[in-house]
């Protein structure tokens, strides 16, 4: 394997490990304060039960995101130091403010996890939410550092050298404001309905209160995020029109430049070609969703040389994928309101905790791609327009096997993790079915 | 505002060594004791464990963010042992949640505590290791140099080693005094103060290996030492103390251990820092790497001085709760 591609598929395979946790370690926190809250104010045990299972949940989550984030704040320098020399100075500004927002989270997590029979109870209550108000901060604080990549700003770039370093322009670059609502929005439904997905899985089993008031809980969140994301997500492309041409036309396999620029959904890009085939194609509506107008022009990629292109089939695929799920999730969210609201015999009904069983992955799935548009999209820019990622590669030979490495580690720990927590289940499920 | 940045990494260094530096030394006392300790060694860092790592972050945001070809340097020529650690991390971080969450299986069990024990040992040891490599200053990036020499070259030498072994012996130390604040029982206290009288005559002999080693490998530690008069002061009073911890463990008096024992390691570091400051990476060619020409410019040390100072004082108030609640409280953890 060739050493550049090994850096990128190990950076790739960490911080896909990487988000998965920190999503769950970010949103199941305020799934447990609302559980521990219900409990304190309807005196319900199931409802302790839950707080403390989640609570469970949480601290393997956590941890396990804890130890792959440390990882990564090494792994970008060992894999590209150049990029990191340079723009360490310029978009470390919000990292330097992450760490304090981490640092309390874990402070808050601990007096949560052991302070059950320490903490007055409202104090203890006090500590899950600033857990929660804790990992939404720093989730946003990385994702305004990595927006800096898509919008570099704060700085002006001179015979390859940064002058001029705003470091508060950099973090409050173009890309920020949208990537990050984007992002807090995913980690919310992708979180929600894949808690909601494994209680609904058990519920199917055993109808239980405990389940069904989890999946109230999980989905009470995951809907509205399911609902705001579509509004998110036309925010953030109409972003990417604006800052980076180049990846729009790539999540739309988009290669001339046309005004009624149709959108196309699904179909293979046939690059050599520059077509795409088998697609159905909305005329008007990518100039639309682009630009809030059906006539205007949507550059494609025509307009840059094919060395910038970022890799279209990919981008491509996971562009269309995410869109599929984000929608499909909506449309779950639009029926739980529904039942919520008016039709609540819905919400009790096989068909419904079937659909939410086959949502578990799928946010999650939604995720990865959503990173992969953001990531390979970007590319073959690691900071845009202005440095290449092959060029910020590390001078050591053998990328492949510190690769094979970490990615055997993730696998291994992958595994365990669900291992561990289907244990967990188990247990939980014994509990209530030897009480009845 | 680059020494005040540089300052407050120092402190998370040192944050870290006593801190994180004890639970690292947990899994390598229950190596010691032969799982004997892990109860206790459990009780006294899992509410901690989490927070006291983040000492790790801060300092190497401090680095990226503020002395930017420190970073880069470092991680281009220690690769191999920073690998090392993060590996090492990753399973004792993991194995040690894992143990503490499982429901209670004697086999799984017995896995994640090796796991935690094999890892806590290897992850110090190579941190040593990779602090040795900076200190020694075998560090080259001249690529007319073959892989060895860059690559290898600046970590696998004896100096390196027996940092390596200095650290693993020195946390252990550190997680043995502060585990002497948790016991109750009579008879693991007689053995623990047992093993941290030996574990001080360990620690005299491996600081002496690393003076021998360095010699070893052509880097001059005693006279760089002879030289600076604030690190003599410093080894100076880390000896001094000596005494004073031993009578205070034979009078079982656990605050005064403590205190002595973390007031040693801050000398030592601070007598480290003594001969090594203003160079934080030593190179074999060209200009080392000082805190001047390492460090970022004025604009974003500004910032991050800011970002750390705020920080500090959200941090250190929760973190004094946490340790409240937790560590100076009688009767830890039934529920834990």
């Amino acid at each position: 394997m060739d050493e550049f591609l090994a850096a990128r598929m190990q950076m790739g395979v960490s911080l896909g490990f990487h988000i998965v946790f920190a999503c769950i370690g970010m949103v199941m926190p305020w799934f447990m304060f609302v559980a521990e809250w219900k409990w304190l104010k309807t005196n319900n045990p199931v409802y302790l039960d839950l707080a403390k299972a989640w609570a469970k949940g949480v601290a393997i989550f956590f941890a396990v995101g804890a130890v792959s984030g440390t990882v990564l704040s090494f792994e970008l320098g060992m894999l590209w130091p150049t990029f990191m020399e340079h723009a360490g100075p310029i978009f470390g500004l919000p990292f330097s403010w992450e760490g304090t927002a981490f640092f309390l989270e874990a402070i808050a997590l601990g007096l949560f996890l052991y302070g059950w029979n320490r903490l007055n109870k409202w104090v203890h209550l006090y500590t899950g939410l600033v857990v929660g108000i804790a990992g939404v901060l720093s989730g946003i604080f990385v994702v305004s550092a990595n927006a800096w990549m898509n919008a570099p700003a704060g700085f002006d770039w001179v015979n390859g050298q940064a002058e001029n370093i705003d470091p508060v322009k950099a973090m409050f670059n173009k890309a920020w404001f949208s990537q990050a609502h984007h992002m807090t929005i995913a980690a919310f439904s992708a979180t929600g309905f894949a808690v909601a997905g494994v209680h609904a899985l058990l519920y199917l089993k055993n109808k239980l209160e405990i389940h069904a008031k989890a999946i109230t809980i999980a989905l009470s969140f995951a809907a509205v995020a399911a609902l705001l994301q579509p509004i998110s997500g036309d925010l953030a492309a109409k972003n990417v029109a604006k800052l980076q041409p180049a990846k729009l036309a790539a999540f739309e396999s988009h290669f001339k430049t046309t005004t009624r620029a149709p959108l196309i959904i699904g179909g293979i890009p046939d690059v050599e070609n520059e077509d795409v085939k088998h697609a159905i194609k909305l005329p008007g509506f990518l100039s639309f969703l682009a630009h809030g107008d059906f006539n205007a022009e949507v550059k494609g990629l025509e307009e840059f040389p094919r060395e910038e292109w970022p890799p279209i089939p990919i981008v491509h695929y996971s562009f269309q994928l995410m869109v599929a799920i984000g929608m499909f999730l909506a449309l779950l969210g639009v029926i739980f309101l529904a039942g919520r609201l008016k039709w609540k015999h819905w919400l009790g009904k096989k068909w419904w905790m079937k659909l939410l069983t086959i949502a578990t992955p799928l946010g999650f799935i939604a995720v990865e791609a959503g990173w992969i548009v953001t990531e390979v999209g970007r590319q073959p820019w690691i900071i845009y327009g202005i440095m290449k990622t092959r060029d910020s590669l590390t001078p050591m030979p053998g990328i492949q096997y510190t690769f094979y490495t970490i990615t055997a580690v993730y696998l291994l720990l992958s595994f365990i993790v669900i291992w561990l927590l289907s244990r967990q289940i188990r247990l939980l499920q014994s509990k209530y079915l030897s009480n009845d | 505002m680059t020494e005040l940045n540089f300052a407050i990494l120092t402190i998370s260094l040192l944050l870290y060594v006593l801190l994180g530096g004890a639970d690292f030394g947990g899994g390598i006392l229950e190596l010691l004791t032969r799982g004997k300790a892990s109860g206790i060694v459990t009780r006294a860092i899992a509410p901690v464990w989490e927070a006291n790592h983040m000492w790790l972050i801060l300092v190497v945001v401090i680095l990226f963010v503020g002395f930017p070809t420190v970073y880069s340097t470092v991680l281009t020529a220690l690769h191999i042992p920073v690998l090392l650690v993060l590996i090492g991390i990753i399973f004792r971080g993991s194995a040690f949640t894992f143990r503490h969450y499982d429901i209670e299986e004697v086999t799984p069990k017995a896995i994640y505590s090796a796991i935690f024990r094999y890892s806590s040992l290897f992850t110090t040891f190579f941190l040593g290791v990779t602090l040795g490599g900076i200190i020694l200053g075998e560090i080259s990036l001249d690529h007319n140099n073959g892989f060895y020499a860059i690559y290898i070259h600046p970590w696998l030498n004896f100096f390196s080693f027996s940092l390596g072994i200095f650290l693993v012996v020195l946390f252990a130390f550190l997680a043995n005094i502060y585990t002497l604040g948790e016991i109750k029982e009579e008879v693991h206290l007689r053995r623990f103060t047992r093993l941290a009288k030996r574990m001080i005559l360990v620690l005299v002999f491996a600081g002496a290996l690393v003076f021998v080693a360095a010699e070893l490998d052509g880097h001059s530690l005693f006279y760089e030492f002879y030289h600076s008069p604030a690190s003599i002061i410093s080894v100076v009073l880390a000896t001094i103390a000596l005494p004073f911890l031993w009578i205070n463990l034979n009078r079982n008096n656990r605050t005064w251990v403590r205190i002595t024992a973390a007031f040693q390691t801050i000398m030592i570091v601070a007598g480290w820092f003594a001969i090594q400051f203003p160079v934080v990476v030593k190179m074999k060619e060209g200009p080392d790497l000082t805190i001047q020409n390492a460090g970022a410019p004025p604009e974003t040390q500004f910032y991050l001085l800011i970002a750390l100072v705020v920080g500090v004082l959200i941090v250190f108030p929760a973190m004094g709760y946490l340790y409240k609640t937790f560590k100076f409280k009688k009767g830890i953890s039934s529920e834990i």
